[in-house]
């Protein structure tokens, strides 16, 4: 066979158009394998050990900084950790308004990923750059419904990157009838925009690759496709409180690097908007299982490529999902005495006691889990953060190691992208990850 | 008097990178925030490097770069070397490249029992070092405040280092924003708040919208003129105010040394 003496040395150092800092290392030696892994490099934060001696009230705004993308994300599973811990339970009223900051949040990441991101592999060039002249009508309905996401979130929580009021026990501002109207006009205006997306997703290919793996999300028994609330749920039938989160993470140290992996029921899972079809398709807004059903894609899909195209549905759900909840706010009204001023509760405007909260939920790129145990006066004693990216990285490798030989005799460039491509569909954010162990590089 | 149309006057467009260190790359959004105005602004300059969106890479040297992130490890300070050695501008752009905004509360603990307390026996396998701003590393040319940045300071910052001409970072407190902006204020309201200590430039984002400064843009020089009263007058805790200015400012502290040499 050709490839019996094949040598190949792959090292891409700090994949580009991805969120934070990893490398991709490929060692083939006389046709054998003998690594081909992605290495988180991400220079440590220790967010988990800074949030200790701070109060529980401030770390919606510490844990927000995880991350620029997913800062809506870390707000709201930070604020249900900290309600957990402190008996607070939320009014119908501020769940909604969650739920649809929630749907901003996926709006505005997958569009960042399906367009700026993903979308130049498909397209053959190197960067989004290019396209400003080859595609510019492309681009700029890019960039238009990023912008018009950024201000729908502007009008509900002061700004999308880092929210400014939604906070443990509520929102520090309530939207007035006019911010619904501004925002209902505003997603509106994308229609169009939605249409062209869908137009051009349509005409996209992906490698055809395929690997059986566990998907896990949040799952629920209500007819809502569960992004805020839920229990955590698997495709192999696994089930969980929030509270165990550790049953659904289990993370381990193994001796091919010394990276914090996790698993399951299996070698690796997968968390991400591939996860979240496979597991809840069918609850999915009727105009989003309507564009599944015209991409041909049904559960339960094995493709690790197709990520991009469960987020360009997730999309049309979390749009359809939002516009919902705007008319629904718009009929009913809002009751503004749920307005909270709250700061760092020097006022014991809640009441506070000592205990352990999780919050898991799920954001653009998977479940995310937050942990806090607190004292008695409301100080984080030990946080502990489990980021998407963190629980994917093990599934990634394990794909590669099934992807490698089926693509080996291809040139290294071709590798080398294909590689890159599949790192990319799981729009990874490293920077979230809180807790990498380093790994050596074997040379 | 100059227009703020005027346009760049180069033959070729000036050379711009991005590059991020320690940070939660939200302030480079920012960037993909601002909409379909970018293009015009791409159009004055000439995008070089910017991992997070682009792969192209480049070897020559750059006209401007724009820092986002904190300096935490020896490898980061060897780049942001190399960085500043190629760059006839820099920018430090957001608080953590600024001031070291969140970063800094790591400096408030051992540096060793931290990291243990996130990775346990095997912590030694991360390099770490005390949070540091870029300005502790390296010479600033240009600062922009605020986490996350506020876009329309990005662009007059821009604009400024672009020609070559000074900008000042407003040295008023938050409370003058704020006040024209006709909040009531937090502590007529009962709830402590940086304002009276914390730079302006960003309109009172947080303020406005129901929440509290949290002094992400950095100590002003000279506090509200009541900012001492506003200690006694409301019965704080002093371990209070300085507690909350440590989640963004505690690597001032370092700024000493900076000073000395």
């Amino acid at each position: 066979m050709s490839t019996a003496n094949k040598n190949l040395d792959i090292k891409v150092e700090y994949v580009t158009r991805v969120e934070g800092h990893g490398n991709i290392v490929v060692n083939v030696k006389d046709g054998k394998i003998e690594k081909c892994e992605f290495h988180v490099v991400e220079s440590p934060r220790l967010f988990e050990g800074m949030l200790r001696g701070r109060s529980v009230f401030e770390a919606q705004h510490i844990t927000s900084r995880i991350c620029g993308i997913c800062s809506c994300g870390h707000s709201l599973a930070s604020i249900q950790a900290a309600e957990d811990a402190l008996g607070v339970v939320p009014t119908a009223q501020t769940i909604k308004l969650r739920k649809l900051l929630l749907d901003y949040e996926f709006l505005d990441s997958h569009l960042l990923h399906i367009y700026l991101l993903a979308a130049p592999d498909i397209l053959g060039v190197p960067s989004f750059v290019p396209l400003i002249a080859s595609h510019n009508a492309v681009v700029r309905r890019a960039l238009r419904m990023k912008k018009a996401v950024n201000d729908v979130c502007d009008i509900l929580v002061g700004r999308h990157v880092h929210p400014i009021s939604a906070i443990v026990g509520g929102f520090t501002k309530l939207p007035g009838p006019k911010d619904l109207d501004a925002q209902i006009k505003i997603l509106e205006s994308m229609a169009d925009d939605l249409g062209e997306t869908l137009a051009l997703a349509k005409t996209l290919k992906f490698p055809d690759f395929h690997r059986e793996t566990e998907y896990v999300g949040l799952v629920s028994d209500d007819g809502e496709y569960p992004l805020l609330m839920g229990d955590i749920g698997s495709t192999d039938g696994k089930r969980f409180k929030k509270a165990d989160y550790l049953k659904a993470t289990n993370e381990f140290i193994d001796p091919r690097s010394s990276a914090k992996f996790t698993k399951l029921s299996r070698d690796s899972f997968f968390v991400g908007a591939l996860a979240r079809f496979n597991l809840n398709a069918n609850k999915l807004h009727p105009k989003a299982k309507a564009v599944a059903d015209a991409l041909g894609f049904k559960p339960v899909c094995h493709n690790p490529f197709l990520n991009t195209v469960a987020q360009v549905i997730e999309v049309v759900h979390c749009y359809y999902h939002a516009m919902d909840i705007l008319l629904d706010l718009k009929k009913s009204g809002l009751d503004y005495k749920q307005a909270v001023t709250v700061g760092v509760n020097e006022k014991g405007a809640v009441p506070v006691r000592a205990g352990r909260g999780v919050g898991s939920v799920e954001v653009p790129r998977g479940l995310l889990h937050h942990c806090y145990e607190t004292d008695a006066a409301g100080m984080i004693k030990k946080a502990d953060c489990i980021i998407p990216t963190n629980q994917n990285i093990n599934n990634i490798e394990y794909d590669f190691a099934k992807l490698l030989p089926e693509i080996i005799n291809l040139p290294k460039e071709t590798i080398t992208l294909r590689l890159e491509m599949l790192v990319r569909a799981y729009d990874p954010c490293i920077s979230c990850s809180t807790h990498y162990l380093d790994v050596k590089f074997v040379d | 008097m100059k227009t703020e149309n005027e346009p760049v006057k180069t033959a070729a467009k000036p050379k711009v990178a991005f590059f991020d260190f320690a940070c939660c790359e939200g302030c480079q959004l920012q960037v993909a925030n601002i909409g379909e105005t970018l293009l015009d602004i791409l159009g004055a300059i000439d995008v070089v490097e910017f991992r997070e969106v682009m792969s192209e890479k480049y070897d020559k040297d750059y006209d401007v770069v724009i820092i986002e992130g904190s300096i935490t490890d020896h490898h980061a300070e060897e780049r942001i070397k190399k960085i500043r050695s190629r760059a006839k501008v820099l920018i430090a752009y957001g608080s953590c490249a600024t001031i070291g905004g969140v970063n800094g509360m790591k400096n408030s603990f051992d540096l060793d029992e931290i990291r243990q307390s996130v990775y346990g026996k095997d912590y030694k396998l991360f390099d770490s070092t005390p949070t540091r701003p870029i300005h502790q590393v390296v010479k600033v040319d240009y600062t922009i405040n605020g986490c996350p940045i506020y876009p329309p300071e990005l662009i007059e910052v821009l604009k400024c280092a672009l020609r070559g001409v000074p900008y000042t970072v407003p040295d008023n407190p938050v409370c003058a924003e704020c006040k024209l902006n006709e909040n009531v204020c937090m502590y007529e309201r009962g709830i402590s708040c940086l304002g009276p200590w914390t730079k302006a430039g960003c309109n009172s984002w947080c303020v406005n919208n129901g929440n509290i400064c949290y002094g992400c843009r950095g100590e002003v020089k000279n506090p509200a003129r009541n900012a001492n009263d506003v200690i006694s007058k409301y019965n704080l805790k002093p371990e209070l105010i300085k507690n909350k200015f440590d989640m963004y400012n505690k690597c001032k502290e370092g700024d000493i040394n900076v000073n000395r040499k």
